[in-house]
């Protein structure tokens, strides 16, 4: 091949969210090969927590990633319960649920507003944006932070949720699935939308499965993969909702999967609300938790998150390993984007939900 | 295209358990199993040929973490992987020699073992034989140290 070059999309460039690179060679305008850059955020948070004590990770967990970071300290809270072996109040299940839900609709509506502006719409990323304020707000009544919470604590919750926080929320989803369906006006019906998307960044179901891809990535492959289902952890069994798929395996049916799952948070977040018991929040907790090993995975807004915890009988971990599910789908970019033009990169990766807080570590 | 639907499992953790310890006695030890976990300890040399039993006879499609642990006498890389279809994960622990931490790359079973395999690689030092391109990942390529070593002094300058 006479005349391909490799292009350095990154680490500095419109398209791509956080700090990475992109390498990309190119035959013309088609790309034969690519190669994503990572390592530009790594702070040592594994080090890092090998040398705090175990209340001390949770805000430190927080910022594993900026976008989501509830499903980060509750997944890092929840694999130290099961390291501690100790139950939670019932009330705090309930609570960690809807915040969980919150967190996931405001980090879809992050990504959403992310992908309007790569894609060129910015009346998206201003809708979005105004969208995410109003829950962003309930969570601020809960605990005073806008987007890294310190909320859920070893043993439960921080505090109890504030008065008239069920009445708070309930008006807000009911604003909200109507913004919702002025948004996917702006979407579903826009011509330049469709075709950025649909039939873009194809990925078969056993190639994603073999990749590693899981989440809204994955189920926009055509599995009925949720580990919400699969594994039920807090009280999601106990929840009525669906799993969202969609089955062309394209950049458009990632989006709609995702786009589908806010409704289901929607729903889910309202049966939690309906069903909460009254009740103590939070338990205490031993300073030490007994020598063992914990694996333990959530449905994180982005795909399966795990840690896995060594612990020597320390008030501080031996080991603590995250699975981050943004690495791996950033890992398994490379087969989605061979074979397309170099201008459908931002569309098959926007749509991936990149957050380099987590990937990097 | 339809939906690939994992509704209910197939095998029970035991089932599996068993069928992995029967396949290959005296390689094999089952740690204990739990609800939807099942924890084996592997030797290296047939830790390739229990994986790749796995995937083709028990359908554990998806490989979720490859977790190094430095136990300061030998290492112990720890493997999660995932069978949707039996709603199972097991917890697969190779214990390495400190002074030759080689073990067989499973990134030719599962791809998505890859960039665990070489940030492994990269912060613990482990090599994977067989793995198509290890290099480091999150650290510069002329970095000399493996962090996450116990060995290695946190604050030292690098």
């Amino acid at each position: 091949m006479a005349d391909e070059m490799w292009v350095n999309m990154g680490p500095q460039h419109p398209f791509n969210h956080g700090l990475w690179n992109l390498r990309v060679r190119l035959d013309g305008e088609t790309i034969t090969a690519a190669e994503p850059i990572v390592g530009y955020l790594h702070r040592g948070w594994e080090k890092m927590v090998e040398n705090r004590t175990y209340p001390q990770i949770i805000p430190l967990a927080d910022r594993l990633c900026y976008g989501s970071s509830f499903s980060w300290s509750h997944l890092y809270c929840l694999a130290a319960e099961r390291l501690f072996d100790i139950e939670i109040p019932e009330r705090a299940k309930y609570i960690r649920t809807a915040c969980l839900e919150i967190q996931r609709i405001i980090s879809h509506l992050t990504w959403l507003m992310a992908l309007g502006t790569d894609l060129g719409s910015y009346t998206i990323l201003i809708w979005c944006l105004r969208e995410r304020e109003v829950f962003i707000d309930r969570m601020v009544d809960i605990c005073g932070a806008r987007m890294t919470y310190n909320y859920p604590r070893i043993g439960g919750v921080r505090n109890d949720l504030p008065p008239n926080f069920a009445r708070d929320v309930i008006r807000s989803l009911d604003l909200f699935e109507t913004r919702l369906q002025e948004i996917e006006a702006l979407t579903d019906s826009n011509a330049a939308f469709r075709m950025r998307t649909v039939n873009i960044g194809n990925i078969s179901a056993e190639k994603a499965i073999n990749l590693g891809l899981t989440g809204p990535n994955l189920r926009g492959s055509g599995v009925e993969l949720d580990l919400r289902r699969h594994e039920p952890y807090e009280v999601y069994d106990d929840m009525d909702f669906e799993i969202c798929t969609a089955t062309d395996g394209d950049a458009w049916s990632r989006y709609r999967v995702r786009v589908d799952e806010m409704r289901e948070s929607d729903k889910i977040i309202r049966q939690c609300l309906d069903k909460m018991p009254e009740g103590p929040v939070r338990v205490k907790v031993p300073r030490c938790p007994p020598k063992g090993t914990v694996g333990c995975r959530v449905e994180d807004p982005r795909g399966e998150s795990l840690m896995y915890i060594v612990s020597d009988g320390t008030d501080k971990p031996y080991r603590l390993k995250v699975r981050s599910p943004n690495y791996i789908n950033l890992s398994a970019a490379p087969a989605m984007l061979l074979g397309y033009k170099i201008s459908d990169v931002p569309s098959i990766m926007g749509v991936l939900d990149m957050c380099i807080g987590e990937t990097d570590r | 295209m339809k939906v690939i639907i994992y509704d209910k499992p197939d095998r029970s953790e035991d089932d599996v358990a068993r069928a992995i310890e029967s396949k290959f006695p005296g390689a094999v030890e089952v740690l204990k199993t739990a609800p939807r976990r099942i924890f084996l300890r592997v030797t290296r040399e047939s830790f390739l040929d229990v994986c790749t039993y796995m995937k083709d006879e028990l359908s554990f499609e998806h490989n979720s973490c490859v977790s190094p642990v430095d136990y300061i006498e030998h290492f112990t890389v720890v493997y999660h992987i995932s069978s949707w279809a039996n709603h199972i994960m097991a917890e697969v622990q190779v214990d390495l020699p400190r002074d030759d931490p080689t073990v067989d790359s499973i990134t030719p079973l599962w791809g998505g073992a890859d960039w665990h395999e070489r940030e492994a690689f990269d912060l613990m030092g482990v090599v994977f034989k067989g793995h198509p391109d290890l290099r480091r990942i999150m650290l510069p390529e002329e970095f000399k140290f493996h962090p996450l070593r116990k060995d290695f002094q946190v604050g030292r300058r690098v």
